[in-house]
C-alpha cells in the first residue's frame, strides 16, 4: 500500500452515506428542541409511566426530549428514582475508574475553550515514549488498569507512529487502552486497533454547527463533517468501545446539545451493534487563555440531564471526569454514572514527577483515587479497577 | 436421598450457581457466596488480576469450584483465547462459554458459541456454554461434548423470568446432559419454576448481586433451588384448564 502521508492528512467535507454521521444529520432537531422547551406536566407523567416498567423510558428522541423540560425538572426526584433503579440493574452496584494520561499538550488548533489552544503563552511538553511508559507504571502503582491516552492536536508531534507506538509500548501491561487525541482516517484507527487499543472516546464538543465554527477558529479541526464522522471510522476500523459527548457551556441551550448526542448515540449503536458507545457530558471549565464558559449548566439541570440519558440509554455507559467536584460527584453516581477518573493530572507528565508543563482544565475533584474508592465502597458500590481482558 | 447433580464427573449439593459480577463489594459477594450454599461460581477472566490486592478470586473459598467465563468475547476466536489465557494463569479448566458480539443486550451468538465450544472441548476443557433457548443448538452443543447446555431464561440481566419456557420444556426433555436455565432469573420463584419443569441447575447473579441484601437474597434462592427441585421429584400435577373433582364421577362403575 503507497498512500502518502499527505494523501492520508486529506480530510473531506460531507458526511458518507451508510454512517451514524449521515444517519443524525435526518434527525429534525429543531422540531425536538421545541419538545423539550414546551412538554408539559401531562406528557411527563407518560414518559416516567413508561419508566416505571424499568424497562426504561422507550428509545424515542421524543421522550427524551420531554424529560429534559422545564415541567420534567419538577419531577427530578422521580426521574432520580427511576434512573437508579435502572442503573442498580444494568450495572449493579459498581463504578469503573479509570485515569486519563496525557502525552502532550501540543496543539495546531485554536479552540477558545482549551488551555492547550495554539497560540497560549503556556509551557509545551510532549512524553517519550519511555516518558509514556514511565507515567503508565506510576498509574499502575495507584491501582488503575484502565488507561485513557489523551494529547492535543499536533499531526507532526503527536504523529500516527508515535500514537501507535505508545499503545503498543503499554498494551503489555495495561488491561484497557483507550484514546482521546486528533481525529484520524480509518487506516489508521485500525494501526491502533491492532496495537492494543480498545476504546475511541471523540467528543463533536458541540453539535451546533455555528457554535462550533465560532469556537473552533483555526486548525483542522475546524472540519465539523470530517470529526463528526469519526466515530464511524474507528468502529470500522474495530474499535471496541466508543466515548462520543458535547462539553456543556459551548452552545446556549444545553437542551438541544443533549438531543444531539444521544441522537448520535442510537445512530452509532444501530449501525454498528457489536460497538459499545459511553456518552460524556462534561462541563466546561476555566483554562488557560482567560476562558470561563458563557453559558454555565447549573447543577439541577446537568443532574435532570444525566437522568433523562439513563432512562432514554439505559444499557449505554455514562463517563464523569474529575472536572466536577467531589461532593456533586459523589451524589450522581446511584443517579447513572457508571465510569470515573481519580486522581487526574491534565498536564503530561504529572503523575510521575510534578510538572511545569499546562493542564488542560482546572481539575475539581483532585482527592487521589484511593480517596475516591473508599468514597464509593463506603456508598455501598464496589470501584473496579479491571474489567477487560485483551483476548 | 442422594439427590445430587453431577457435571463431568464432579457431584454438585446445590442446584443454584452463582454470578459474582454487580455486587457491592467483596465482602458481599463472600457473604452470599456462603448464604447460597452454592458449590460453582462463574467469574470473568475480564474481572480477574492477580496483580491487585483485594482480587475478586479472594472473596471464594476453596470449596467453591471457579468456572471462569469468556465475558467480553465477541467471536469464537476471542473465546478460545480467553479460556486459555484463564487456563495459563491457574484457573481450572471448567468454561462458561460467552460469545456476545452484541454490547448492550449481551444476547448470545449462537454460531460463534457452538464453533467456541467445539474448540474448546477439542482443547480439554470442561465447556459450559451460555446459549440461546434453541432446542436445536442443545443439542448440537451436547453433540460436541459439552458437559451442559446453558440457555437464557429472558435476556441477561433483565429479570423478567422464564419468558422462553416453551423452548425450555422441549429443552429439558431432550437434552442428554443437565440443563442449566442461565440468565434472566430475577426472583427466587424464577428459580423455583425452572427446576420444578426439570432444569438441573439455575445460574443466577443480577437478582442477588442487586438486591438490596445480596447474602439474603442469596438465601432465599437457595431454599427457591431446594423447593423446585423437591417439587419436581415429587412430581408436579400437571395443570389443566378445567376444575376436576378429587373423587371420580366414574367410581361407582365397577
Amino acid at each position: 500500500m503507497s498512500v502518502s502521508a499527505v494523501e492520508l492528512e486529506s480530510r473531506p467535507t460531507g458526511l458518507p452515506p451508510g454512517t451514524a454521521a449521515a444517519d443524525l444529520a435526518s434527525v429534525d432537531l429543531a422540531r425536538l428542541r421545541a419538545l423539550a422547551a414546551g412538554a408539559d406536566p401531562t406528557d411527563v407523567e407518560q414518559v416516567l409511566a413508561r419508566a416505571d416498567r424499568s424497562t426504561g423510558a422507550g428509545r424515542r428522541l421524543e421522550d427524551f426530549a420531554i424529560l429534559l423540560s422545564p415541567a420534567a425538572g419538577d419531577r427530578l426526584e422521580d426521574l432520580a428514582r427511576a434512573a437508579h433503579t435502572l442503573t442498580v440493574r444494568r450495572f449493579g452496584r459498581t463504578v469503573h475508574l479509570y485515569a486519563p494520561l496525557y502525552l502532550s499538550n501540543e496543539c495546531v488548533s485554536t479552540c477558545t475553550y482549551c488551555g492547550f489552544s495554539a497560540g497560549n503563552d503556556i509551557v509545551r511538553r510532549t512524553l517519550t515514549v519511555g516518558e509514556v511508559a514511565t507515567e503508565a507504571r506510576a498509574l499502575l502503582d495507584r491501582g488503575f488498569r484502565h488507561l485513557l491516552l489523551v494529547a492535543g492536536e499536533h499531526a507532526r508531534i503527536v504523529s500516527k507512529d508515535y500514537l501507535v507506538e505508545c499503545v503498543a509500548t503499554l498494551a503489555p501491561v495495561v488491561p484497557s487502552l483507550a484514546a482521546e487525541v486528533q481525529v484520524w482516517d480509518t487506516a489508521t484507527y485500525r494501526r491502533l486497533v491492532e496495537a492494543g487499543c480498545d476504546g475511541l472516546v471523540v467528543y463533536q464538543e458541540t453539535y451546533d454547527r455555528d457554535t462550533y465554527g465560532s469556537s473552533h477558529r483555526k486548525g483542522k479541526k475546524r472540519n465539523y463533517d470530517w470529526r463528526l464522522a469519526a466515530p464511524d471510522r474507528a468502529a470500522e476500523a474495530g474499535m471496541r468501545r466508543l466515548g462520543i459527548g458535547a462539553l456543556l457551556g459551548l452552545h446556549p441551550d444545553w437542551r438541544v446539545e443533549a438531543i444531539a448526542v444521544v441522537a448520535h448515540a442510537q445512530a452509532l449503536i444501530r449501525r454498528w451493534w457489536r460497538t459499545e458507545v459511553s456518552v460524556s457530558l462534561p462541563r466546561l471549565r476555566p483554562a488557560a487563555g482567560g476562558y470561563a464558559p458563557a453559558d454555565p449548566v447549573g447543577d439541577r439541570d446537568f443532574v435532570q440531564l444525566l437522568c433523562a440519558i439513563r432512562l432514554v440509554l439505559p444499557d449505554v455507559g455514562i463517563s464523569l471526569s474529575t472536572r466536577e467536584p467531589a461532593t456533586f460527584r459523589d451524589g450522581l453516581v446511584p443517579l447513572g454514572v457508571t465510569t470515573m477518573s481519580a486522581g487526574s493530572h491534565t498536564e503530561p507528565g504529572g503523575y510521575a514527577e510534578p510538572s511545569a508543563a499546562e493542564p488542560q482544565f482546572e481539575v475539581s475533584d483532585d482527592r487521589p483515587p484511593e480517596v475516591v474508592a473508599a468514597a464509593l465502597s463506603s456508598a455501598g458500590y464496589d470501584p473496579v479497577w479491571k474489567d477487560w481482558q485483551r483476548a | 436421598m442422594d439427590d445430587a447433580l453431577v457435571i463431568a464427573g464432579r457431584s454438585f449439593g446445590s442446584r443454584l450457581f452463582l454470578g459474582t459480577g454487580k455486587f457491592p463489594s467483596s465482602r458481599a459477594l463472600a457473604e452470599t457466596i456462603t448464604s447460597s450454599a452454592t458449590e460453582l461460581v462463574t467469574v470473568a477472566l475480564r474481572r480477574v488480576d492477580p496483580t491487585a490486592d483485594g482480587d475478586i478470586l479472594d472473596a471464594i473459598p476453596d470449596h467453591v469450584l471457579v468456572m471462569t467465563n469468556t465475558s467480553g468475547a465477541a467471536d469464537a476466536d476471542e473465546a478460545v483465547r480467553l479460556a486459555r489465557l484463564a487456563r495459563a494463569a491457574g484457573l481450572p479448566t471448567w468454561i462458561k462459554v460467552e460469545v456476545t458480539p452484541d454490547p448492550r443486550h449481551l444476547l448470545p451468538d449462537p454460531i460463534d458459541t457452538l464453533r467456541a465450544s467445539e474448540r474448546l472441548v477439542a482443547d480439554g476443557f470442561t465447556v459450559l456454554p451460555y446459549c440461546p433457548a434453541d432446542p436445536v443448538l442443545c443439542k448440537h452443543l451436547e453433540e460436541a461434548g459439552c458437559a451442559t447446555v446453558m440457555p437464557l431464561g429472558s435476556w441477561i440481566g433483565s429479570n423478567q423470568g422464564l419468558r422462553t419456557r416453551a423452548a425450555l420444556e422441549i429443552i429439558v426433555e431432550q437434552s442428554l446432559v443437565p440443563v442449566v436455565v442461565d440468565a434472566g432469573i430475577g426472583a427466587p420463584s424464577h428459580a423455583s419454576e425452572a427446576l420444578e419443569l426439570g432444569a438441573d441447575a439455575v445460574l443466577v447473579n443480577t437478582a442477588i448481586g442487586t438486591a438490596a441484601d445480596p447474602a439474603a437474597m442469596g438465601a432465599a434462592f437457595r431454599l427457591a433451588a431446594r423447593a423446585g427441585r423437591a417439587g419436581f421429584l415429587a412430581g408436579l400435577a400437571a395443570p389443566r384448564r378445567t376444575a376436576e373433582a378429587s373423587s371420580p364421577l366414574t367410581g361407582f362403575l365397577a
